[in-house]
């Protein structure tokens, strides 16, 4: 077993970011189990056991309390050899688990700020419902095997979501450990009437599909809860933040324009069909992303920020770009490194496993800083247009939108062509509209010929 | 790197470079036998580091980056010279003979220090940034009124030197011509602060000023920084005064465990340091030079991984020291204020098997 210790000086929780290991892996000691986000830091916690995962304890986002059990395993232990023990590195100690009821080992505790054994408690929550550990947990285990307390044993946050229910806790019989209410056991004491507390007399009905919202999936409209509180954090927190900061940092400006993407999608049909790329994912995602290195590279102050502590405007020549993702657990904006040295087939290439990472979650918080210049691809979405706002620490945002069949005005004659619609934002403290018109204007014509701006430079 | 005021005898590549004041003196013997000091302190860093993501300690310092540094002042030193370390110096603990689980207890907050000072030569680490440079100037000023042919080694960090206590030092030691060397490892952070940010001229050309030799050296050359320190010492040890060396090198990890780097630095910089790396350079020149073989090597490794092992199994086998003695190595004569404390402990019926 092991226990999630305090890693940075007092801390008493951690989010679980990235688990690098699953169940029924073999693991050696010291070899990475999971990535945890602390108040301070993200850090990688190393195997403390040579031996087999046997449960883990936490999904990622999960936010665990300092010294809940984390990691379970199935240890090597050269004196007794069995799948069965659970012991420690130095085989001083052997736990038998069983079930919910977990052995802790003093000495497994975080030294300097460790505790005793929490035989009996609630050993792992989420932060949205989360359980308040007990200061005495042998009282604690106590009164549940002798008599009821006075008022029902359950948690604040249950408390509150079965008073909006109007749920009376007294009538309601606790499955959790030790007999604590559930959430659950709430919801089972419901009858479907009272579903809604706040329906009043004429019911309101809605659709009845789950939706998904920051990052997580949130209940119907016709079953869900009158108003929901959902705690700000993870992905959801690193979006927030990042938005206000910009939003009151950097004074925006928009420019946009409409423009004719007819070769690039004829080229991107061609490209297609010939060997070198059968195995690419080609989108006109990839040429805008060429387009915008290209824009870079003939007006390098685009790609650049203003450093409010030194008063300095930072002009820099290599461009991360980023691409604002949408992946299940929200909008994160991972970047390609030295975008601008890539060449159609890299571009598309780094572009597909940007997108696969972002999509499976294994993007790094590496790949999420640095970024230059971004791209947000809001056509997918069937919508023409947006007015971004800047990633922090950086001059400019390229918003595209769908490319759809319009008519144009060619020699004077009304046709059909692919149309698009681009806008840039940008960092007016910096970057003028005049500059920030040039360089969407470069973008456009791009997109306008794309064989040509690709093969003159 | 190419830098006309910086002392270097073995180049990132490993090829030997001269200086018109400084030649490296050792035979290939010595020089694997640092190789081996570098090898053993990363492994028994990274193992600590391991154990504090374990919940085994409360913190670790780590020092990885920064082996050459500490691995060639710590050998430079003569047995009865004394240093005064941060809490990063388990390289010159290393070299001063102290057991690696030593080095580990005061992390695991089972100790106020680890080891005796007189016995090994070196201070218990202290935590207060520069606060040990003082010490080290009032040790220094006391064996010179001993008449003692020793030196004192004091050591510290970039963030230090912009600590009073720390340019204080630098007036005493000047003032006194006392026989110390300060050590300075500008790993280009102070936590999150950039080295920049502290230093409007080079650090080591601050010494100038104070009146006495500054130097600026290599710090991931294990070689350059053996000679430089050593020379420092002997200059020391007769009666020359101070000197004040600047190492320069990096830190390629977190400042502590508390720390995450990835939040204020970048990737392309650690990737530049990456390759200026301590280690790298002496297996290259030693492959090369001496055709030292690779089982040679193989066998190092094997022996940090065995130490890392009993580092492991001795840090897990600590038991708890009981919460009263902390009073105990406060001050040297009873106190009344510390005396207090410990009798409310006591009342309040505080005992090692008390949750902490």
């Amino acid at each position: 077993m092991f226990l999630l210790p305090d890693v940075g000086e007092g801390l008493i929780e951690a989010e679980i970011v990235t688990w690098k290991v699953k169940v029924g892996d073999a693991v050696v000691l010291n070899q990475p189990l999971v990535d945890i986000e602390t108040a301070k830091a993200t850090v990688e916690l190393p195997s403390p056991f040579a031996g087999t995962v046997r449960a883990l304890h936490g999904e990622v986002g999960d936010v665990m309390k300092v010294n809940e059990p984390l990691v379970t395993f199935d240890v090597i232990d050269d004196e007794t050899a069995s799948n069965d023990q659970v012991a420690t590195s130095a085989g001083a100690v052997a736990l038998a688990t069983n079930g919910e009821s977990v052995g802790l080992n003093r000495e497994a505790v975080l030294v300097g700020y460790g505790v005793a054994s929490e035989e009996g408690l609630v050993t792992r929550t989420r932060r949205r419902n989360s359980a308040k550990p007990l200061s005495d947990p042998g009282l604690a285990a106590r009164s549940v095997a002798s008599t009821p307390s006075l008022a029902p044993r359950t948690t604040p946050p249950v408390r509150l979501y079965a008073k909006q229910r109007g749920v009376d806790l007294a009538t309601v019989t606790g499955s959790g450990r030790g007999g604590i209410i559930t959430r659950d056991d709430v919801e089972m004491a419901l009858s479907p009437g009272q579903s809604r507390a706040h329906s009043g007399a004429t019911r309101v009905t809605g659709p009845t599909t789950p939706s998904r919202f920051v990052g997580q999936e949130i209940e119907p409209w016709s079953t869900g809860l009158a108003e929901e509180r959902i705690p700000v954090k993870g992905v959801l927190r690193s979006m927030s933040e990042a938005m206000v900061q910009s939003a009151f940092s950097a004074p925006h400006a928009t420019v946009w324009v409409r423009s004719d993407a007819t070769k690039t999608i004829e080229l991107l049909e061609g490209l297609k069909k010939h060997p070198t790329f059968t195995d690419a994912r080609l989108s006109p995602l990839v040429i805008v992303a060429l387009a915008v290195c290209d824009a870079a590279r003939h007006f390098p102050g685009i790609n650049s920020s203003f450093d409010s502590s030194t008063n300095e405007v930072v002009v820099r020549r290599s461009i991360n770009l980023g691409i604002a993702a949408d992946t299940p657990r929200g909008l994160i904006v991972p970047n390609i490194k030295a975008a601008d040295e890539l060449d159609l087939l890299g571009m598309a290439t780094s572009l597909s496993v940007l997108v696969e990472k972002a999509r499976n979650g294994t993007t790094s918080p590496n790949e999420m800083i640095g970024t230059t210049l971004t791209i947000t691809n809001v056509g997918p979405f069937g919508v023409d247009a947006a007015m971004p706002i800047l990633p922090p620490g950086t001059g400019a945002i390229l918003a595209v939108g769908q490319i759809a069949k319009a008519p144009w005005v060619v020699d004077d004659q009304v046709v059909v062509r692919h149309v698009v619609e681009l806008s840039l934002a940008f960092d007016h403290r910096q970057i003028d509209g005049a500059l920030a018109s040039r360089v969407l204007r470069h973008i456009a014509d791009f997109l306008g010929d794309p064989a040509v701006a690709m093969i003159a430079g | 790197m190419i830098d006309e005021e910086l002392v270097q005898l073995l180049t990132p590549e490993g090829e030997r470079v001269s200086h018109p004041d400084y030649t490296s003196t050792l035979n290939s013997e010595e020089i694997f036998a640092l190789y081996r000091d570098m090898v053993i302190i990363r492994r028994l860093c990274n193992e600590a580091t391991s154990l504090q993501r374990q919940g085994q300690l409360a913190l670790w310092a780590p020092l990885q980056g920064q082996e050459a540094a500490q691995i060639g002042a710590g050998r430079a030193m003569a047995p009865m010279d004394f240093s005064f370390p941060t809490y990063r110096e388990h390289g010159i603990a290393w070299c001063r003979g102290i057991a690696p689980e030593d080095m580990l207890r005061i992390f695991r907050a089972v100790t106020t220090g680890g080891w005796d000072p007189q016995k090994y030569r070196h201070a218990v680490p202290t935590v207060v940034l520069g606060n040990q440079a003082l010490h080290a100037v009032g040790y220094a000023m006391g064996i010179q009124r001993d008449g003692a042919e020793e030196a004192v080694l004091a050591l510290f960090g970039d963030g230090a030197s912009s600590q009073g206590d720390t340019l204080e030092s630098f007036v005493w030691a000047a003032a006194f011509n006392a026989p110390v060397v300060f050590f300075c490892q500008n790993n280009q952070w102070g936590i999150s602060t950039p080295s920049s940010l502290q230093f409007k001229v080079p650090l080591y050309r601050r010494a100038e000023g104070f009146g006495f030799p500054g130097i600026r050296v290599d710090g991931n050359d294990v070689l350059a920084v053996y000679e430089v320190t050593k020379r420092a010492l002997e200059n020391a040890r007769v009666g020359g005064g101070p000197t004040m060396i600047e190492a320069y090198t990096y830190r390629m990890g977190a400042h502590t465990t508390s720390d995450d780097p990835t939040r204020y630095r970048v990737d392309a910089e650690v990737e530049v340091w990456k390759h200026r790396d301590p280690l790298a350079r002496v297996k290259a020149l030693l492959t090369r030079e001496y055709n030292t073989k690779s089982s040679a090597f193989d066998d190092v490794v094997a022996e940090a991984e065995s130490l890392a092992l009993k580092l492991r199994v001795d840090v897990l086998a600590m038991g708890r020291p009981d919460p009263i003695t902390m009073f105990e190595n406060a001050y040297a004569a009873e106190h009344p204020l510390i005396e207090e404390g410990r009798r409310e402990m006591i009342e309040l019926g505080v005992s090692a098997g008390s949750p902490a």
